[in-house]
């Protein structure tokens, strides 16, 4: 396992720079490996002893890894694989086996990669939704194909009136207009009705068996501060959906080494272009003249000079915290103040001395993968329920991945790991007299997650070798990401695309010359895409040029 | 009357599919669980294993055993020493490929060879008064490749040979108490090993692998998942890329070496200093430069390819199960110069490969051409650059 944990860095080895990357999550690696490969001096500042950000793997006992945050890949982008040459430094995503869906009665949905078999699945227990599963999908990967382009290009600046706009902005938005004008009348319906609406109307209208509707509503909350059956979580759903693995939509994949395996995948990839990592150096704030960016501050006091300073952090960090808020337009600060973060999303991690055995499955347990539990939307919907007031599930809906069934480097022979989303945990605890502190509630929590783990899997707690929990306190103080939001900022329409991180303010670049943002809070971030990195190398290169 | 292989009463019960072909008379699976691309991650992250045992497997025996074989076959084992193996073609008189194979040199008077198609009759016509005797031993024994990532460390708590073995190496050894031959051989261009056992023991060794296999995560592997394997490992296969030439219509189903891409084995043939069967006729092939194709890796390019399906209103298609047929390759002013033999999705590169045969001065890596592909019933153009194979190669394959 030493080879995707191992510390990654080659240190820095001035203090003037091209280009000086604040963060080294994926994206932060991602952009200084494309500034590098154009022919920039690249250095990246890591405030941590390991890069990744969100995306590491942690041993935490001996043999078994944890990825402590993130847990899989589906949206990283094939253009970086390729560009960046990663296959050459060990890129290997693997598939992930299935999802294990317990229903609630003993019973259980286990979908995989054979399409009729997971049909046949169904029709076990709704004969009806057997054929409505394949419609669902299809009418699904329309809606898919008509935004998938989308998120592969950066969003048109369309702010700024029709006259005297630059050609090249006339051209994206031209080209938008051309692609929406393209998509059939239901496709753009349903996909008014996913960016909008409620995951439940969307799946009502096609299932009637629940435990269904319950597995596939579980994306529709991931992450997010919302249930199933609010309005907005056919956004989160349809962000889920189109995750994929080699063109299977909704198939994730995992990166051998977990997702710590990926970013040091990336860590190598940017050192072979030239790109210097330096772990250990918390970026205190960007240093500015003239309204230009010219280096950063390390808290340390050391100061290091580039014409270009990226922030990998989410919007808040790159606006309000590593440069002065009085040197930015109002409109902005008061857009960044105002972006939803509120993370509900909590891990709890577990190191097992064996397989969870599920009574439901006589004999070998052909599961393993993700694991859902959340039987029904109304679960789903009770286990947002107490975030609304400040507090935690009872019963949480968990979004688990046993890893060490398809990488053995995850688990020594014959134990394993089971990484789990556990929601809603909010950020901010409200009790009956005020604010309480996570501390006094954090086992607590994690026996909740637990004994719903053992209310299915009887017997679990004793496989049980070490539990890690991971409140959104303890994501916002290791990664930086505000309120522990996995995603960098809410996924809400008005936080999505144009208005990604700030309406006008889309496009990588900033107000103050030379500074850029690429962190998963710029579109389309989040989860562990990678575009946002590009897209900002692309237009730091862009003005480069431009300069002449 | 389908036969099965003396692996098979095991190897089924671990196949949730029950999906099989026929290879030379036996049962082969074609996958053993839902998706084939869990079993090839599972040789190139952790190991798999394949029943290999249909292959035809010939004894050649005698003082002149290595003597006798080195005029028939088309590579060099003169340098071949007891305790190695290569891997070899067979020509006919014209100088086309009839098969491929592996021969074992197991002392100095004692060879194996195996073979896709049968061979004793054509072996032993070829003998012209030799001391060597030749035998069909197909039957008497089953093979099990063991191959990936983690195949050295499954094995050597069994036999521990394997753990000084060098590439296409070879040893005697025991696992579970049965005399077993390993060797480090195998077709999916991965670090991987073959076991040879008489039939009757079988199911002993296999056991005995599927039970240190089990902490590494090992899995049977069919057909399907070794496609996408020897594929990317740049991998000839016998009836894919080519036909043997005896059974072949016409010249154009049959190639030469060079032009399977296989001309590293014809060390000695240009200056004649070497003969074996239908060396004369690849020797005046190379001087003459009358070879007809090149065989070449192809990348497609990906931005075409989606472009490609997305202009026509699909999602791009990422299939690692190979096509079932060719695909022509051409010019920008639409010259066909080639053909596709296999194309597939490599879930490792994350784009589509194949392996051509192109015109021999368009072989060059590099260089960009044009496969035809079908979408909306009709004929569509995306680019491609040629490449040299394997496609993949990690350094596990061939290190000590």
């Amino acid at each position: 396992m030493s080879e995707t944990t191992a510390t990654s860095t080659n240190g820095r080895t001035g203090t003037s720079y091209d280009a000086i990357v604040v963060g080294g999550g994926h994206n932060g690696l991602t952009n200084a490996a494309y500034l590098s490969k154009a022919g920039l001096r690249v250095l990246v500042l890591e405030q941590r002893h390991l890069v990744g950000g969100a995306a590491i793997t942690e041993e935490l006992r001996p043999g078994f890894n944890f990825t402590t945050f993130s847990y899989a890949l589906s949206l990283l982008r094939p253009e970086i694989v390729h560009e960046l040459n990663l296959v050459q430094h060990g890129f290997m995503p693997l598939m992930m086996p299935g999802d294990f869906h317990p229903t609630g009665d003993g019973d259980y949905l286990l979908f995989g990669d054979d399409d009729d078999q997971n049909v046949e699945m169904i029709r076990r227990h709704s004969p009806r939704d057997a054929d409505a599963y394949g419609r669902y999908n299809h009418d699904l990967d329309k809606v898919i194909e008509t935004i998938q382009p989308l998120f592969d290009n950066p969003p048109p600046n369309i702010f700024g009136g029709n006259t005297g706009r630059d050609p090249d902005d006339q051209a994206d938005i031209a080209w938008l207009l051309k692609h929406l004008g393209s998509v059939d009348r239901k496709t753009m319906h349903d996909t008014v009705r996913m960016l909008t609406g409620s995951a439940a109307d969307l799946l009502d209208d096609y299932f009637e068996y629940e435990p269904l509707k319950g597995y596939l509503a579980s994306s529709s909350s991931i992450g997010n501060r919302i249930g199933p059956m609010a309005g907005g979580s056919g956004l989160v759903l349809l962000y889920h959906k189109m995750g994929e693995h080699d063109g299977h939509l909704g198939s994730w994949s995992f990166h051998k080494g977990g997702n710590g395996g990926f970013t040091q995948v990336l860590a190598r990839a940017a050192q072979s272009f030239g790109a210097e990592i330096e772990l250990n150096a918390h970026v205190d704030h960007v240093l500015t003249r003239d309204g230009k960016a010219i280096g950063v501050v390390l808290a340390d006091g050391t100061e290091l000079t580039a014409p270009i300073v990226v922030s990998a952090l989410d919007a808040r960090r790159t606006f309000l915290d590593l440069v002065d808020p009085r040197e930015l337009p109002d409109d902005l600060v008061d857009n960044v103040r105002r972006t939803r973060y509120r993370g509900t999303s909590s891990k709890v991690n577990f190191a097992l001395d064996g397989m969870p055995e599920f009574p439901g499955l006589k004999g070998a347990a052909p599961f393993g993968g993700f694991l859902n539990i959340g039987p029904t939307m109304e679960y789903l919907e009770r286990a947002y329920d107490a975030a609304k007031y400040g507090w935690y599930s009872d019963r949480p809906f968990i979004d688990g991945a046993l890893q060490s069934v398809i990488d053995p480097d995850m688990a020594p022979p014959g134990k394993h790991v089971l990484s789990c989303f556990v929601q809603h945990a909010p950020y901010q605890l409200k009790g009956p007299h005020g604010p309480v502190d996570w501390e006094t509630e954090r086992e607590n929590w994690a026996d909740k997650a637990q004994a719903v783990l053992e209310e299915h899997f009887p017997g679990f707690g004793k496989l049980v070798l070490q539990r890690e929990v991971v409140l959104p306190t303890d994501i916002e103080a290791k990664t930086g990401l505000t309120e522990g939001n996995i995603f960098a900022g809410e996924f809400l329409a008005p936080q999505m695309y144009f208005f990604r991180p700030a309406p006008g303010y889309s496009q990588y670049a900033t107000p103050i010359d030379g500074y850029y943002q690429c962190g998963s809070g710029t579109h389309p971030g989040g989860c562990v895409i990678g575009s946002p990195g590009r897209f900002a190398s692309q237009r730091i290169l862009r003005d480069q040029e431009q300069r002449g | 009357m389908i036969r099965t292989t003396p692996f098979h009463e095991r190897l089924t019960e671990l196949n949730d599919q029950q999906l099989y072909t026929h290879w030379s008379g036996y049962l082969s699976a074609l996958r053993f669980s839902h998706a084939p691309k869990h079993e090839y991650f599972a040789v190139r992250n952790a190991v798999g294993i394949f029943d290999t045992s249909p292959l035809f497997k010939y004894r050649i025996t005698g003082p002149e055993a290595l003597d006798f074989l080195s005029g028939v076959v088309v590579r060099d084992l003169s340098v071949l020493r007891p305790g190695r193996a290569a891997y070899t073609l067979w020509c006919d008189d014209r100088g086309f490929v009839m098969e491929d194979g592996v021969v074992f040199m197991q002392s100095d008077n004692e060879l194996l060879m195996t073979a896709a198609r049968p061979l004793l009759s054509w072996l032993t016509s070829h003998e012209h008064g030799r001391r060597v005797v030749v035998e069909d031993v197909t039957d008497d024994y089953a093979m099990l490749a063991v191959q990936g990532l983690r195949s050295r460390d499954v094995l050597a708590g069994l036999v521990p040979e394997v753990t000084e073995l060098p590439y296409f190496g070879q040893a005697e050894g025991k696992l579970a108490s049965v005399p077993v031959t390993v060797s480090r051989t195998g077709f999916t261009g991965d670090l991987g090993f073959e076991l040879m056992v008489a039939a009757a023991d079988a199911l002993t060794v296999l056991d005995a692998v599927l039970e240190a296999g089990a902490p590494h995560l090992m899995r049977p592997f069919g057909e399907e998942a070794l496609m996408t394997l020897r594929i990317e490992a740049g991998l000839p296969l016998t009836g894919v890329e080519w036909h043997d030439s005896r059974t072949a219509w016409t010249d154009h189903d049959r190639v030469t070496p060079k032009e399977l891409g296989q001309g590293w084995m014809l060390k000695g043939v240009r200056d004649g200093s070497r003969r074996f069967i239908g060396s004369e006729a690849i020797r005046r092939e190379l001087v003459d430069g009358t070879s007809r194709w090149a065989t070449t890796g192809i990348v497609v390019d990906w931005q075409a390819w989606n472009r490609l399906h997305r202009d026509n209103g699909e999602l791009p298609t990422f299939d690692e199960q190979a096509l079932g047929w060719e695909q022509w390759l051409r010019t920008e002013d639409d010259t066909q110069v080639g053909y596709v033999t296999s194309f597939c999705y490599s879930p490792v590169l994350q784009r589509h490969i194949g392996i051509a045969r192109v015109r021999p001065e368009l072989a060059t890596a590099g260089t960009t051409l044009h496969m035809e592909t079908t979408l909306h019933h009709s004929t569509h153009m995306v680019a491609v650059e040629t490449t040299s194979m394997p496609f993949f190669n990690p350094a596990r394959k061939t290190a000590k």
